[in-house]
């Protein structure tokens, strides 16, 4: 029970995106259609767990030889390299897959909700429900639910867009600052479930 | 105008990073609750992009092409853990506030884009005032949307009080007023600076 509140949690009530300001990046710039919204969604659940996992394991690394400080620039690395791999392993066993999520494999590297992911997870600062202690187990839940909540929050503002683009918006509003305002009410609409846990 | 003050005053306001070229909204819309925040961070994000666009135009020569992006990442992640450091020691309550967000300058797309885009072509002294403007637009556009979510959410400046104590409509130093507020504010930028 306590592990599906970890999914509650950083789905609804700490979403990555409308609460915590993670990956607003894609979430402003591939949300223009439900379909590249969903490949998005998928791609970064795909790389934030995986990512999460293999940094988990090498700050233990870390933290045994007391070289605490270099773990931004090892991180990214070996972020940007995991995204690599991912490319070319799902490029020669899935090339349906590959197919689907191969145009955004590339942008994830710079998404900063996979290094934020990867550092609060690191550092044992993810927030999680009372009860529940710090370890790769729930560190990797927490990576999915998150990666859930980045994709649910996308989809959702997509379809907004989509419905947005055949309204009559003020000209100087246009583009980013109508997006904004709809991410602004959407972000007020999550703030509705605060509280519950 | 000459071409190095041309070159100051372009990222402050004709490609603004924060209003013009949308880059950089994650630090943007969580670090800007207050007006102090919003300039600890814009000025974090200074130091950092200057230092990486002096050394990556020094470098611009020894970096072979195929693994230029790599090799600039390297040079920003390590002037990020400096800044890191460096405001752990010595100015620990705001690295407390700012938190994740200091070792996510390396992820700003502003620090990567300038050394992809300016530092990589141009002269060591160009793209250290490149940086300058760059930082100085963003940490200008970061505190003026720190100073609006201050003064409406807790009805203070700066942490002087403006308003009566009991003033304040928390939604703008929550989550959604950062989005609406952002909103705002570009959509006067599009009106009258970039018509």
């Amino acid at each position: 029970m306590l592990y599906f509140l970890i999914f509650i949690s950083a789905i609804f009530v700490n979403n990555i995106v409308l609460s915590q300001f993670l990956g607003i990046c894609p979430f402003l710039g591939v949300s223009k259609k439900i379909d590249t919204a969903l490949g998005m969604g998928a791609a970064v659940t795909f790389v934030l767990v995986l990512a999460t996992i293999v940094t988990y394991l090498l700050q233990m690394l870390l933290d045994a030889f007391g070289l605490g400080f270099l773990q931004t620039i090892l991180f990214i690395l070996v972020i940007a390299t995991l995204v690599q791999m991912i490319e070319i392993i799902l490029k020669k066993i899935s090339p349906s897959l590959y197919q689907a999520l191969g145009v955004f494999l590339p942008l994830i590297t710079t998404n900063c909700c996979i290094l934020g992911v990867a550092i609060l997870v690191a550092n044992g600062t993810n927030k999680l429900p009372e009860g529940l202690d710090h370890n790769l187990l729930t560190g990797t839940l927490f990576a999915l639910a998150t990666a859930l909540g980045f994709a649910i929050a996308l989809v959702l503002f997509a379809g907004l867009r989509e419905q947005l683009r055949r309204n009559d918006v003020p000209k100087a509003m246009e583009g980013t600052p109508i997006a904004l305002i709809t991410a602004g009410i959407l972000a007020m609409a999550f703030m509705g479930f605060s509280g519950v846990i | 105008m000459n071409n190095s003050t041309k070159t100051l005053l372009n990222g402050i306001f004709k490609e603004n990073p924060t209003f013009a070229l949308v880059l950089g909204m994650c630090p943007t819309l969580a670090t800007t609750t207050s007006a102090i925040n919003g300039m600890s961070m814009g000025l974090a994000t200074l130091f950092v992009l200057v230092c990486s666009n002096v050394v990556i135009s020094l470098l611009k020569n020894l970096i072979p092409d195929k693994v230029r992006i790599p090799a600039f990442i390297v040079v920003i992640a390590t002037f990020v853990t400096i800044v890191e450091m460096l405001m752990k020691a010595y100015l620990p309550a705001i690295y407390d506030v700012l938190g994740l967000f200091i070792p996510l300058i390396v992820v700003n797309c502003i620090v990567l884009g300038r050394a992809e885009a300016f530092a990589a072509k141009n002269s060591v002294g160009l793209s250290a005032l490149d940086g300058i403007g760059m930082g100085l637009g963003f940490t200008l556009s970061l505190t003026v949307i720190g100073i609006i979510r201050e003064l409406l959410g807790t009805g203070t400046c700066f942490g002087l009080n403006v308003y009566p104590d009991n003033y304040g409509m928390l939604l703008f130093v929550l989550a959604p007023g950062a989005f609406i507020v952002l909103g705002l504010l570009m959509g006067l930028f599009q009106k009258y600076v970039k018509k």
